[in-house]
């Protein structure tokens, strides 16, 4: 049996979404004003990954908790 | 552009992941097939998404992105006039014919249906086309290694190709089903902001079409009747045949790389609806590449980074690497950076890999010497490969020459796809076509080609536009490859009917759709695409 593609995306995706969204929090705010606009769009799209990235991880999990049963 | 720590861990987090994939699968799965069969409970949105990652590169990202800064807006044509009934085509007409007469490559449907001769002209004009296109690539990889890094050109290609190599040699394309629906997301995520950003930063929709340096760029239809209206200088025929039918149905029906990913659906049913569930987000796109390339030549911070003074032009390839570095932080910016990357080398990786296949087992193998041992040609292989790397860094530097790289790839797909899309047409649906008008008019159409080439390049002929010249050469090689076709099968003798059965379309038996419930008919999808691509075109008429 090969691999559910849901599980890499679902992985690289939350590791994404941590980095950005730690770096984003602890990052010096001026790169924000100089770069994005005045806007922490680390934190806000770190968020997004991270949300997306347990998403498809749950998706993968659950078919394969179907696939056992 | 100035990566930090975690711009580069990002990069780093990427690669080490992918090459885990690759080595944990190592000889377990190689192929869509098995990418496919591991998955018949992944639903069809993925596999219309694979369909698609096999068309989404990072190339179409920077290129459209240039394309736009170039002509503005006539560029979403590319999408809502081109891909949209392509696809629409390729799902309801053609996916019933690919999955039931199990053609399942060009090579292999060319030699079945006209001869070995077309096979092979058909062959080498591909094997010299990814070398072509393999310097696209390593072109793109390399302006953004003078970016990050501020090395020279050629420092910069000889680099990029010696990572692909290391990436080729390491195994990264073991997996690269995975890589490639991976890299979808990774393009998907690390561009979406550039648009919300870019948008913002020019004052929204209102404050962009202010801000355009020529009311022009707004438009999507309302200059297209006269090519002297809108910044690409073509007009409604040019637009609509050239692009809209021959360019675009060319690359869809065509493409097998694209096409392959629907054959190894489960059943019909679902290999029809591949291509119709991957034109949904492909209608979008635009938002993401077309934008982007708009705000690039409306914000002065960035359009002023893209005037080349030396050739008081602007350098529309960079007007994508410059946009990330204008508005990305550090964190974005190492995302940005990751899908850019990964998908220039997974995309040269794939280019230098065809070439590979092609010059070993289509060229050398059946013309050259054949009846040699397995590890003969898996040597020629390898040779093969190391050849296509170096000749890549050679036709990287022909890109340089191109301010735009769209005008360069449609300059290839005119040249080669244009004239096989004839050849294909005439094959599929004329049981009459003859065994030997194929290769004939194959030939000639990529001669007519040439010669429009030659024409434009020296003068002979004026287009206002690379890409007007190339929209009339890609008519001009499909319409002569057509009339050849045509006129040379009446003058030899035709195929027997039972030789064709499963390579023409009258012959070869249809599946019913009746029945499906009418939301699952591929036609019921098909009407709903278009209808809602037609809404888009209004929108930004």
């Amino acid at each position: 049996m090969g691999l559910d593609i849901r599980w890499p995306i679902g992985i690289i995706f939350t590791i994404y979404g941590a980095v950005l969204l730690g770096y984003g929090a602890v990052a010096d705010a001026a790169i924000f004003q100089e770069k994005s606009l005045g806007v922490n769009i680390d934190v806000w799209w770190g968020l997004a990954m991270l949300v997306f990235g347990l998403f498809m991880g749950a998706l993968a999990f659950r078919a394969s908790r179907r696939s056992e049963s | 552009m100035h990566p930090h720590t975690v711009d580069y861990a990002i990069i780093a987090i990427y690669f080490v992941f992918v090459l885990g994939i690759g080595f944990a699968l190592r000889g377990r799965m190689k192929t869509s097939e098995d990418f496919f069969l591991s998955g018949r409970s992944i639903p069809g949105w993925i596999t219309g998404l694979a369909f698609m990652s096999a068309n989404l590169g990072a190339l179409e990202v920077m290129g459209h992105c240039a394309n736009a800064a170039k002509y503005g807006m006539y560029v979403n044509h590319f999408y809502w006039l081109a891909a949209m009934p392509a696809m629409c085509f390729v799902g309801v007409f053609m996916m019933p014919f690919y999955y039931g007469s199990k053609v399942r490559s060009v090579p292999e449907f060319l030699r079945k249906r006209y001869d070995e001769k077309t096979r092979t002209l058909n062959a080498l004009c591909f094997a010299f086309m990814a070398l072509l296109v393999s310097g696209v690539d390593l072109y793109a990889m390399a302006i953004l290694f003078q970016r990050l890094l501020n090395w020279p050109f050629w420092a910069s290609v000889v680099a990029s190709a010696v990572v692909v190599a290391i990436y080729i040699y390491l195994g990264g394309l073991t997996s690269s089903i995975y890589n490639e629906v991976l890299q979808f997301f990774l393009i998907v995520f690390g561009f979406l902001p550039l648009a919300i950003l870019g948008l913002k930063a020019v004052g929204g929709f209102a404050g962009l079409k202010a801000s355009l340096p020529n009311p022009g760029y707004a438009h999507t239809w309302a200059n297209i009747w006269h090519a002297a209206d809108n910044p690409m200088g073509v007009n409604w025929v040019a637009t609509i045949f050239g692009l809209g039918f021959v360019l675009s149905f060319g690359y869809w029906c065509t493409d097998f790389l694209v096409v392959q990913r629907g054959l190894a659906a489960k059943d019909m049913a679902s290999a029809q609806r591949t291509p119709l569930i991957a034109a949904v987000p492909k209608m979008f796109f635009p938002l993401m590449v077309i934008l982007p390339g708009l705000v690039a030549i409306a914000y002065s911070p960035v359009r002023n980074l893209l005037w080349d003074p030396a050739k008081s032009a602007y350098n529309y390839n960079q007007a994508l690497p410059t946009m990330l570095g204008s508005l990305y932080p550090s964190g974005l910016l190492g995302l940005g950076l990751t899908a850019l990357m990964a998908s220039f080398m997974s995309g040269m990786a794939g280019n230098v890999t065809a070439f590979n296949t092609v010059w070993t087992f289509d060229i050398y193998q059946t013309h050259i010497n054949p009846g040699k041992e397995d590890h003969h040609y898996l040597a020629m292989g390898r040779v093969a490969t190391i050849f296509a790397v170096v000749v890549g860094i050679g036709t990287a530097f022909i890109v340089l020459y191109f301010n735009n790289l769209m005008d360069y790839l449609q300059l290839l797909f005119a040249f080669f796809n244009a004239p096989l899309f004839g050849t294909f047409l005439l094959g599929m649906f004329w049981k009459r076509t003859s065994a030997h008008s194929g290769f004939w008019g194959l030939l000639c159409g990529i001669l007519a080609a040439a010669a429009h080439y030659t024409l434009y390049h020296f003068h002979y002929i004026h287009y206002p536009s690379d890409m007007a010249a190339n929209f009339y050469q890609a008519i001009w090689a499909f319409a002569v490859c057509f009339s050849v076709t045509v006129v040379v099968t009446f003058f030899t003798e035709p195929r027997k009917e039972e030789e064709l059965v499963g390579l023409v379309y009258s012959l070869t038996p249809k599946p019913k759709t009746s029945h499906l419930p009418w939301y699952e008919r591929p036609s019921v999808w098909a009407i709903g695409i278009l209808a809602l691509c037609a809404v888009l075109n209004i929108i930004f008429w």
